[in-house]
């Protein structure tokens, strides 16, 4: 083998490597990246149930409440213009309170639920979820209250 | 006063590494000349003026200096001493300044400690260590200085994130950084060594102790924050995929694959480009894990603080740098000539699909954590998370581990493929224990299936390479080889394992009721107040059963002050074979009356970290080989009178 074709035949080898990781990634993404809504845009979007995707929000005053068993919760998830009933089974995170945000991974039911498999809230003063960085915080000023309860 | 001390060192330690940037650079110019002395000496004191630095905010967080910013905003009175003092770099301004001084230190190191560089190549690569340094001198000192003053002081300061008070803030950032920036030093001498067009196995030998160090600490830095994020977050998991990770993550698959190909170079004087390549592109991914971090675009519980400004000035020294060194491999490589060839069933062919591997999961990690800002720039908002990363990589990861088990066996040039027989063997175990996961419990998953069959072959291959040679006359180089791959299979062994086989369950209990999970039975015996320094915690006493065997934990929800946050505390039981995890919670509205509690059993999980342990003293092992033979070499030297 010519010194020329070897390093010509490794880059024809890294370069497929490279198409091989583009088409592994493209693929990927389109099947598991999960799109991000808000209860506004949920509404408008027809998203079929069972398909994975994020829901970001405040949590609105008064709407939590805990079923029986004791783990499982339902809150209602706002923004400005609409409204999106949630439930979740597990602890909840640290900062989950009345009146601050939080991201929801999760599916629709059949029933328009969004059942979220893991919730994530507003961390602290300096962290808030990069999705809801848009979104009108002044509902986060009851944060504070409700933390002091 | 200790303030304006450490904040003048700085100061002064810029001006050096300008001067620094300036001797060596003449130096490399005109080959030798009156500047050339001064290099190595002034690359000594900056490093040393760089330790004053930090030992001044170190020392000025120890005495919590309120007037201070910096401690006002991240310290208080109360917080116990170990996380105040390792509260200098649990913020963005401390962290830097760790993170320059290590910079600083690794140009010393360089200037006290690389002796077989070639005189140009060295001053050409202080000439770029210098360069370096000085981007984030002007960094720190124009938007980030850590000493700025407040006035008033604040009587008690706004305390330290409760997520961070813990032990693991005292060693996970600091191992990291070490590991981050020490392949600054491999960075450094690709641009010297492409600025002299001198690229051959002496560069090589040179480069190799310097990334087995950076890659030692950066593999016990990944293990040690992986392990602390799994315990402290009380998530039960011990990777998220989080932006953060990644960006510790792909800078160890650069380094990894640089490990290797520097060892081709260094024994075959073939993949030269490639090697360069990879030295640049490892500390790329150093600079913009660091610093995508840092400027806030990419969000996450790492965050510090978000600053356009500062974001801007990073985007800008991140631009500079990697698409100088870029520009540079572009204009320069030509005059490397090509290296030696080889035939591809050879070790050096093995090493090529180790690399090819490690960059195309590079890749696909670096696709997976920028895609939400391309998408976001088109207008969509987008998450990537565990699903992508776990579907794109583990198949190539299952790929990788294949040629684990060959590439070892391989001659060097050229093989006959005769010692492939060998390969059978631990090729026969994972077929075997791949059909007995599979009938046993098929529900596992694929990837754990799979991943668990080629750890047990894996964990046989490794060894292979010792097997039927006198122990005591393999060099230490082999045995660490050995050891590190070894450590790979035990750490994906419990990747897997705890992937594919972890039981988990939820509760809501009264005192005095007990929950089963994968054969223990846990009673949730008491629960109490108790206190801290600067917290107050509910505390269960759950008492867990299995046969013979009774522990008792104790999960606790705390609530700290100072700042106001809840934190659970997980709870550990760790067995040979797993770990029983224990997370208790308030049910809110229940009046105290019930508990949540969150009950995991994660089989051999201990074994992704005693895996990562391995790893690093497998490359540990491999220095002090390294360091041995340069010894012997030298004496060698010696006695010819050669010296």
């Amino acid at each position: 083998m010519k010194q020329k074709h070897q390093r010509l035949i490794l880059v024809m080898v890294a370069l497929v490597a490279l198409i091989g990781a583009a088409l592994l990634a493209a693929s990927a993404l389109r099947e598991e990246a999960s799109y991000f809504y808000t209860p506004a845009t949920l509404a408008k979007a027809k998203v079929e149930p069972g398909k994975a995707i994020r829901l970001g929000g405040m949590v609105q005053n008064g709407s939590i409440k805990r079923a029986a068993d004791g783990v499982t919760v339902s809150f209602i998830v706002q923004d400005r213009d609409a409204v999106q009933t949630v439930s979740y089974t597990g602890i909840t995170p640290d900062l989950f309170v009345e009146g601050s945000g939080v991201v929801a991974d999760g599916k629709l039911d059949k029933g328009g639920v969004f059942v979220a498999e893991s919730l994530l809230a507003k961390h602290d003063e300096n962290y808030v979820p990069r999705e809801l960085k848009d979104i009108d915080m002044s509902a986060a000023e009851h944060t504070k209250d409700t933390l002091a309860k | 006063m200790i303030a304006e001390l450490g904040l003048a060192a700085l100061w002064l330690a810029a001006t050096l590494a300008l001067l620094q940037a300036v001797a060596g650079f003449m130096s490399w110019r005109e080959n030798g000349g009156a500047l050339t002395a001064l290099i190595k000496p002034v690359a000594v004191a900056q490093g040393v003026l760089c330790l004053i630095s930090f030992g001044a905010l170190l020392y000025l967080f120890y005495v919590t200096d309120l007037s201070v910013l910096l401690v006002a905003s991240n310290s208080h009175v109360d917080k116990p001493m170990i996380f105040k003092i390792a509260g200098t770099w649990g913020n963005h301004e401390g962290s830097m300044l760790l993170w320059l001084t290590i910079l600083s230190l690794s140009g010393a190191a360089i200037a006290l400690f690389e002796k077989r560089l070639d005189r140009p190549t060295l001053w050409a690569s202080l000439f770029a260590q210098a360069l370096l340094a000085l981007g984030f001198f002007a960094f720190l000192l124009f938007s980030s200085n850590p000493f700025e003053r407040l006035n008033p002081a604040p009587e008690s300061g706004a305390g330290l994130n409760p997520l961070l008070q813990d032990v693991g803030l005292a060693f996970h950032p600091p191992t990291l950084y070490i590991g981050y920036v020490g392949l600054s030093i491999a960075f450094s001498f690709a641009v010297g060594a492409l600025l002299t067009g001198k690229v051959g196995p002496a560069f090589a030998r040179a480069m190799r102790p310097w990334v087995l160090l950076a890659w030692i600490f950066l593999t016990v830095g990944i293990a040690a924050g992986s392990y602390w994020a799994y315990y402290e977050l009380g998530w039960g998991g011990w990777w998220f995929w989080d932006p953060v990770e990644n960006a510790s993550l792909m800078p160890w698959l650069a380094a990894t694959a640089l490990l290797h190909s520097v060892a081709v170079l260094a024994v075959r004087d073939a993949l030269r480009a490639w090697t360069i390549m990879l030295a640049l592109v490892a500390f790329a991914m150093s600079m913009a894990g660091t610093f995508l971090v840092r400027s806030g675009i990419l969000t996450s519980v790492h965050t510090f603080a978000v600053d356009p400004e500062r974001g801007a000035f990073i985007l800008a020294l991140l631009l500079f740098y990697i698409g100088g060194a870029l520009a540079l491999f572009g204009l320069r490589i030509g005059s490397v000539r090509e290296g030696k060839q080889f035939n591809l069933l050879s070790r050096e062919g093995g090493i090529v699909a180790n690399n090819i591997f490690l960059s195309v999961i590079l890749a696909v990690v670096l696709v997976g954590t920028l895609w939400p800002l391309a998408a976001e720039a088109m207008g969509e908002k987008i998450s990537v998370g565990p699903p992508y990363f776990n579907r794109a990589t583990v198949p190539i990861g299952l790929l990788l581990m294949l040629a684990l088990m060959v590439g070892p066996l391989l001659r060097w040039r050229s093989d006959d493929g005769a010692r492939l027989k060998r390969v059978i063997v631990p090729a026969m175990a994972a077929l075997v224990t791949g059909i007995l996961l599979f009938v046993q419990w098929p529900s596992a998953g694929l990837f754990p299936i799979l991943s668990l069959s080629l750890a047990v072959g894996l964990a046989i291959a490794s060894i292979l390479p010792l097997v039927g040679r006198n122990l005591l006359r393999t060099p230490l180089t082999t045995w660490g080889m050995a050891l590190a791959h070894f450590g790979l299979a035990v750490s994906i062994a419990g990747m897997a394992t705890e992937s594919g086989w972890s039981s988990e369950r939820l509760a809501a209990m009264r005192v005095g009721e007990e929950a089963k999970i994968a054969g223990w039975t846990v009673t949730l015996k008491n629960v109490k107040p108790v206190a801290g320094d600067n917290w107050v915690a509910i505390e269960g006493e759950a008492v867990a059963r299995n046969g013979d065997f009774t522990a008792t934990l104790t999960p606790q929800a705390r609530q700290f002050f100072q700042p106001a946050q809840q934190t659970s505390e997980a709870a550990l039981l760790t067995r040979w074979n797993g770990q029983l995890y224990v997370v208790l919670a308030p049910v809110d509205g229940d009046n105290f009356d019930r508990w949540q509690v969150r009950l995991w059993w994660k089989p051999f999980v201990t074994f992704i970290w005693l895996g990562a342990a391995i790893i690093a003293f497998g490359g540990f092992l491999a220095l002090i080989g390294r360091a041995r033979l340069l010894r012997r070499r030298k004496k060698a030297d010696e006695s010819w009178g050669y010296a």
